[in-house]
């Protein structure tokens, strides 16, 4: 039997969940990175299930634009992540505090 | 049959997620990222997005994770890993802000889609390659270029960013301020 494509929406939903808790409650910069890719990629997961419900190609296209600028992100944001790391010995984003309030 | 791999998927990318967000070493949470990346990309191929699937995980668990890993094992952060994350109060109410996008994104998504539509059977004109890059080609093509350039100033800028600063014109960092000492230099040809 075929999947319904709301089950698949539903995991998508489930998945950024996850990663919006995490990148709420943890400290360590590169596992709130990581929590941000999660909900990319839940995005990802529900452009291409609408894509399929739709029969329309473009929500697959949209995903290839959404994986570059996800490459992008995660480029610039490591160098940062680098550049943090010399001159703070640390990236715990709760000990890097110099641009807030 | 497609029920059966959508079940085992589906299972193994929250399972997944849920490792990426809760473990405690940087390491182990990337490398099960790249699990929920690839389950992700198996869910593509189930959608009638072969190609889409194949760049996840060309993409994604191929560049983008180890891009991530290299820099995770680059900045040796054992130290970190070790520390507490915050419990309480905030972990609730992080805690509770997720369930609640569950909850609004799958009730939207359960509402505007009622429940059980079936999708229409796949047509190879669908999942062909040929459909998709006429349309990415046609239809997408000034966005695709943009997409190209993007991707170049992305890597001028990530190499700006993280390149070692030239010693002469280098600020002391707070750091080096407190301590009165001048760190990483591995050539030696700066004075203290």
């Amino acid at each position: 039997m075929s999947v319904p494509v709301a089950w698949y929406l539903v995991l998508a939903a489930a998945m950024f969940a996850v990663g919006t808790a995490g990148a709420l409650t943890r400290r360590n910069g590169i596992t709130i990175f990581l929590s941000i890719e999660l909900m990319l990629n839940s995005a990802n997961l529900t452009l291409v299930a609408y894509s399929r419900l739709l029969e329309d190609r473009t929500g697959q296209i949209v995903v290839l634009f959404v994986l570059a600028v996800a490459a992008a992100e995660a480029a610039v944001g490591l160098a940062l992540f680098i550049a943090l790391y010399r001159h703070r010995r640390t990236i715990d984003l709760d000990r890097v505090n110099l641009l807030r309030w | 049959m497609e029920l059966l791999v959508f079940a085992i998927f589906a299972g193994l990318a929250l399972a997944s997620a849920l490792t990426v967000v809760l473990h405690r070493d940087p390491v182990k949470s990337t490398l099960s990222l790249v699990v929920t990346l690839f389950s992700t990309g198996v869910l593509f191929v189930l959608l009638g997005a072969p190609f889409v699937g194949v760049l996840q995980v060309l993409v994604y668990t191929g560049a983008i994770v180890v891009l991530f890993l290299f820099v995770v094992m680059l900045l040796n952060l054992q130290r970190e890993a070790r520390r507490s994350e915050p419990g309480g109060s905030f972990q609730k109410v992080a805690a509770g802000a997720g369930a609640l996008a569950f909850a609004a994104f799958a009730g939207i998504a359960v509402w505007r889609t009622s429940a059980d539509a079936e999708a229409a059977e796949l047509t190879e004109a669908f999942v062909g390659l040929r459909g998709f890059s006429e349309e990415l080609f046609e239809r997408f093509l000034l966005p695709f270029e943009i997409i190209g350039l993007l991707l170049l100033v992305a890597v001028i800028a990530a190499y700006v960013v993280a390149r070692r600063p030239e010693p002469e014109r280098r600020l002391p960092t707070p750091l080096e301020k407190a301590t009165g000492e001048a760190r990483i230099d591995p050539v030696g040809e700066e004075a203290p």
